[in-house]
Formats: C-alpha cells, structure tokens, sequence
C-alpha cells in the first residue's frame, strides 16, 4: 500500500520536526548560489535565523522572473561538474527558465514519482506508456525514471502519432498511461473511430492525467471513455516536475509531500497567508534539492488545502485540483474568469463534444466573449432543439461566470486540435 | 412506409456545403432530394440519397456530426393542388408538419415530411389511400 510507509505516514509532529531540520539544510545548501548568496546576506539571514517553521516566512519570495534574470546559471547552488541534468523551460517572453540537477537530485525525484505510482496501485507488474514529449518537457524523462524504479515495463513512447500509440498499448498489453487530459480524449477517440472499445479491447486501467487544469466532469468522462481510473498529477520544472503532488486512492485532492518541499498558499495580491481551505497561490520551498534549491518560489499555481485527514492514512496535507494559473486568469470586464470554470459546466452536457475554444475579441468598444464548442455525434435533426440548447448553454455560463458569453456550436473535429497541451483561451482584444 | 433522412450539422462556413456534397458525389452516392434550414449560426443539410447507409458511413468517416432519421416520402401526381390536399389530410387528422420539402418531376410529386405523430400519419397514409414510397421505390422516381 506505501511505498515508503514511514514517511508517508509519519505524524505531523515529526514531520514538522524534519522539515525544520531540512529547511535548515537548504538555506547552508542555498548560500552557494550567487543569487540567494546575495539575497540573503542582504536580508541578514542564515540557517541560524530560522529556529522554527514560522521563521521561513523571513525568507523573500522567488520569482519566476528572478529565475529568467539568472539565466543560465545564477542560482546553481553546486559546481557545474556535479550536475548531470538540465531541463528548461521555453521562455515565450525574454529568457527561459533553467533547472539544474545532481544525481543525488535525480535519485530523489526518480523515488518521488515512484512513490505517486505506488500509491495508486501500479506494480512492477504493469507496463507503463509515457505519452509525454521527451525533452525538455518534465513529464517524460521524469515518469520514465520514475516507473523504472518502481520497476514498471516502461514504454517511452513519447508524444503524438496516435496511431503508434494505440498499437503500442494493444501489442504490449499497457495497462498504465501517463497523458494530458486533452490527449487521453483523443486517444479515445481514435480508438473508438477504429472501431475499437479500449474498455473491452486493451488491458489499460490506470492513467496518470496532469498538466493541463481540467475539471471533474472532464476525469470522469475520459475515466468511463477509457475504462481506466484517472488520477491527477501536479508537478512544474522548477520543483523537478511531476511527483510534488498527486492523487490518492481516494481521488478526492492531491497529497503535496512535505519531506519534500515546504507548502504555503498565499494571497497573490497582498502576499500574505490565506486562511486554511481557502484559495490562494501555492508558493513552496525545496527540502532536499542539491543543484538549485528555490526557497519561496511563487509558483502561480492556484489552490488551496483541502482540510481534515485522508482516509488513506497518509499524513501529508492535500491540495486541491488546481484551478487554473494566475496567469491563465482572463479578466472580461472587471470579472475574474478561469477556462476551467467553462470546462466544467460544458462537460456536463452530453451533447458537446470535448474540445472547445474561448475567445475574447474587442466588438465596437465592448469587450466580448465567445465559447466555441463541438457537438459530439449525439445529435438531433430538429433546429429549435440545437437553438435551446445554445440558450441553455449560455444560461448557465452565466451562471458560473456572471457575464453572458456569445456561445456557438461546430462541426466536430473543427476546432483546432493540439498534441501537445490544448490551447483554450486566445485573446483578439484590442486596448482602446 | 418511411425512408431515411440523414441530417449534418452544418457550419455557417464558406465552401462547406460543396465539401460535403462533394465528399458523398466522390462515392458514386445520388442525392434524390435535399434541403438546407439555417439559422444565423449554423445550418442543418437534409439529404434524401439513394443509398442512405452509405452515405452516412462517408460522413461518419469524414468525422462529420450527422445523424439518420424516418421521414415520409409521399408521391403524388404532378398537377396543381396535390400537395395542397395532401397536407390539408395530415391537418385535418391533427398532425404536425415540423417540416417539408417537395420536388416534382413531370408526371410525379415527391413530398418529404416529418411529422410530430407518425403513427397518426400512418393511418392517414392508409385511409386516404396515399402512395408513401420506401427506399425502393424511391430510386425508381
């Protein structure tokens, strides 16, 4: 049932104890770095500063922009020759973000991702497909190293080619995928278009969904689509990538692993703690890290705690399923909107389709949104009924979001499609 | 006695009722009869084919959103009035017409309806003695 059940089940008391122990550790290791080597010296701050947990919040924030200002190398904490790993991350805008590793480094995220697949039951025993692009992208060499130590028939089939993919998980039995939700969907789809039902034709039973924000509804149709469980994942490269917290049994939150790192969940606005159970960005701080500690780090990833204890006796705090990225967040007239709050109430009709696309656009000097949404093949020949449904659609988006977005109904497959993760949201506004 | 009607979803989108037509002509499929209601998103084609199962396979594998469904096909002679007085049966019997098209050849007239009662149609198709075609029949018009 554990895979490390000392640690995975420890009191909170003793965990505590070596988080502090740890956090001290991390601020020695940190100081090698030229850029915490400064920020902390300016801030007066060593290991000695930091005699209990409450003392972290001493310790200034890391920005995602702080890691691009010290690109490439500014916060290697280890001579370059005991790093044996770099992933980076793509920088859209200005330099991209770097993410360095010790073997040591290594070990321990392989023993993390392994501990997640334990958790949900995966054995030596299964055969493991990894959909994830290979590369820089975390979720492939991260799961592979992970199922390997958990001793899984790991399949790097990486992304794309669904056609390849669906032999793969028929020829090698797969009875474990890791994928996002938007491709897990569409290797439904393909099954079911080659006249294939993966429920009764393939031994799949267990996916690995994550990286992209998607709603429950969204888990339980790929669930009944596939015939699998589906369990979330959440992870990011600057804290190594997948494995820093992931789905119990229990499918109800994510347990963060606080051996691992420290959890806060803050206000982004005024940087301050929210209160427990309540929505915030989830800021964490490395415990283990030897390369490239990040003490603080903002990781604008919206969550908040899930309070009380798991039934699955693991005493590690849980996080909810996220609700988007703060960056992710679209502001239409004044109004705080996440794609995921549109996920979630599309899903629950079963006449749409999976794929969907929001776009805002400037309309004279208004700002407006449409919903584009596919049909799915249950489909009516009756005009009025597609009309109502349009209105019912937009009722409850309203709902959901208080604005009355413009909803539209498309052909199937007309939207586009993405093998990498999906992109909802394109924004055509003009700035008046 | 109905025929199949196959229904596609259709977006207000340029070329994309040539698209289809074009797809279903490519297999040798004939389209006896066909109707387009839009509204201002969106429209849904009507086709009447020859062979309707293989139609929709063709659609089906274009992945395009279409579904098949019983509608009448009545015939008539080909003069004035005739598909006036075979409505105005359906009306007197209480049914609903949701929606027709009709096409005429020159000795012949083609009704193709959708009621909200198909068995009340039905029974106004025999007392009335109208000649409502099937599938074979049809390809002999």
């Amino acid at each position: 049932m554990y895979w490390e059940q000392k640690v995975e089940t420890i009191s909170r008391h003793e965990l505590e104890k070596l988080q502090l122990e740890l956090l001290r550790t991390t601020l020695i290791q940190a100081k090698q770095s030229s850029y915490y080597a400064k920020v902390l010296n300016e801030n007066g701050l060593d290991e000695n500063s930091i005699q209990s947990l409450s003392d972290l919040k001493k310790i200034p924030f890391t920005t995602k922009e702080d890691l691009r200002n010290h690109y490439p190398f500014g916060f290697s904490a280890v001579p370059l020759e005991k790093c044996v790993r770099l992933h980076s991350s793509s920088g859209t805008t200005g330099n991209p973000t770097v993410v360095l590793h010790s073997q040591k480094d290594l070990d321990e995220w392989a023993n993390q991702v392994a501990r997640c697949m334990y958790m949900v039951g995966i054995r030596n025993t299964d055969v493991f497909q990894n959909t994830s692009g290979y590369g820089m992208f975390t979720g492939g060499l991260g799961f592979q190293y992970g199922a390997e130590k958990l001793g899984c028939l790991t399949v790097p089939a990486a992304a794309g080619n669904t056609k390849r993919q669906m032999k793969f998980i028929t020829d090698f039995n797969t009875t474990t995928i890791h994928a996002i939700p938007s491709y897990a969907i569409r290797l439904a789809d393909a099954f079911y278009e080659a006249g294939c039902d993966p429920k009764k034709d393939t031994k799949l039973k267990t996916l690995i969904i994550g990286a992209e924000p998607h709603s429950e509804e969204q888990r339980k149709r790929i669930e009944e689509l596939l015939g699998v469980k589906a369990y979330n994942c959440f992870g990011m490269s600057e804290m190594n990538g997948p494995g820093v917290a992931f789905e119990c049994p229990q499918q109800n939150g994510l347990h963060l692993w606080e051996d691992y790192v420290i959890a806060e969940i803050i206000d982004p606005v005024t940087l301050e703690p929210v209160p427990e159970g309540e929505l915030g960005e989830l800021v964490l701080t490395t415990l283990k890290r030897e390369a490239m500690p990040l003490l603080r780090y903002r990781t604008r990833d919206l969550t908040r705690f899930i309070p009380g204890i798991c039934k699955c006796g693991r005493t590690h705090r849980r996080i909810d399923r996220f609700k988007g990225r703060s960056d992710d967040m679209m502001i239409l007239k004044g109004v705080n909107i996440f794609p995921i709050q549109i996920e979630k109430i599309l899903m629950q009709f079963k006449e749409l389709g999976n794929n969907y696309l929001i776009t805002l656009e400037t309309i004279g000097t208004n700002d407006e949104m449409l919903v584009e949404v596919e049909l799915s093949d249950l489909f009516t020949d009756d005009y009025s009924v597609l009309q109502r449904l349009t209105k019912e659609i937009t009722h409850q988006l309203k709902d959901e979001i208080l604005l009355t977005p413009k909803v539209k109904l498309v052909e199937k497959g007309s939207l586009p499609q993405s093998e990498g993760k999906a992109v909802r949201v394109k924004d055509l506004r003009k700035i008046i | 006695m109905t025929i199949q009607q196959i229904s596609i979803f259709l977006e207000n989108k340029f070329g994309r009722l040539n698209e289809i037509l074009s797809l279903i002509a490519k297999e040798q499929v004939r389209i006896i009869a066909a109707s387009v209601a839009d509204t201002s998103e969106f429209g849904i084609l009507r086709i009447i084919a020859d062979d309707p199962q293989k139609a929709y396979q063709i659609l089906k594998a274009n992945r395009i959103s279409a579904n098949i469904s019983e509608v009448f096909a009545i015939l008539t002679e080909s003069v004035p009035g005739q598909f006036a007085r075979t409505i105005e049966y359906f009306t007197q019997a209480g049914i609903s017409i949701e929606y027709m098209y009709c096409f005429s050849t020159q000795s012949k007239g083609v009704l193709v309806i959708r009621v909200n009662d198909s068995e009340a149609a039905h029974e106004v198709i025999r007392r009335k003695n109208l000649r409502s075609v099937d599938q074979i029949g049809l390809r002999e018009i």
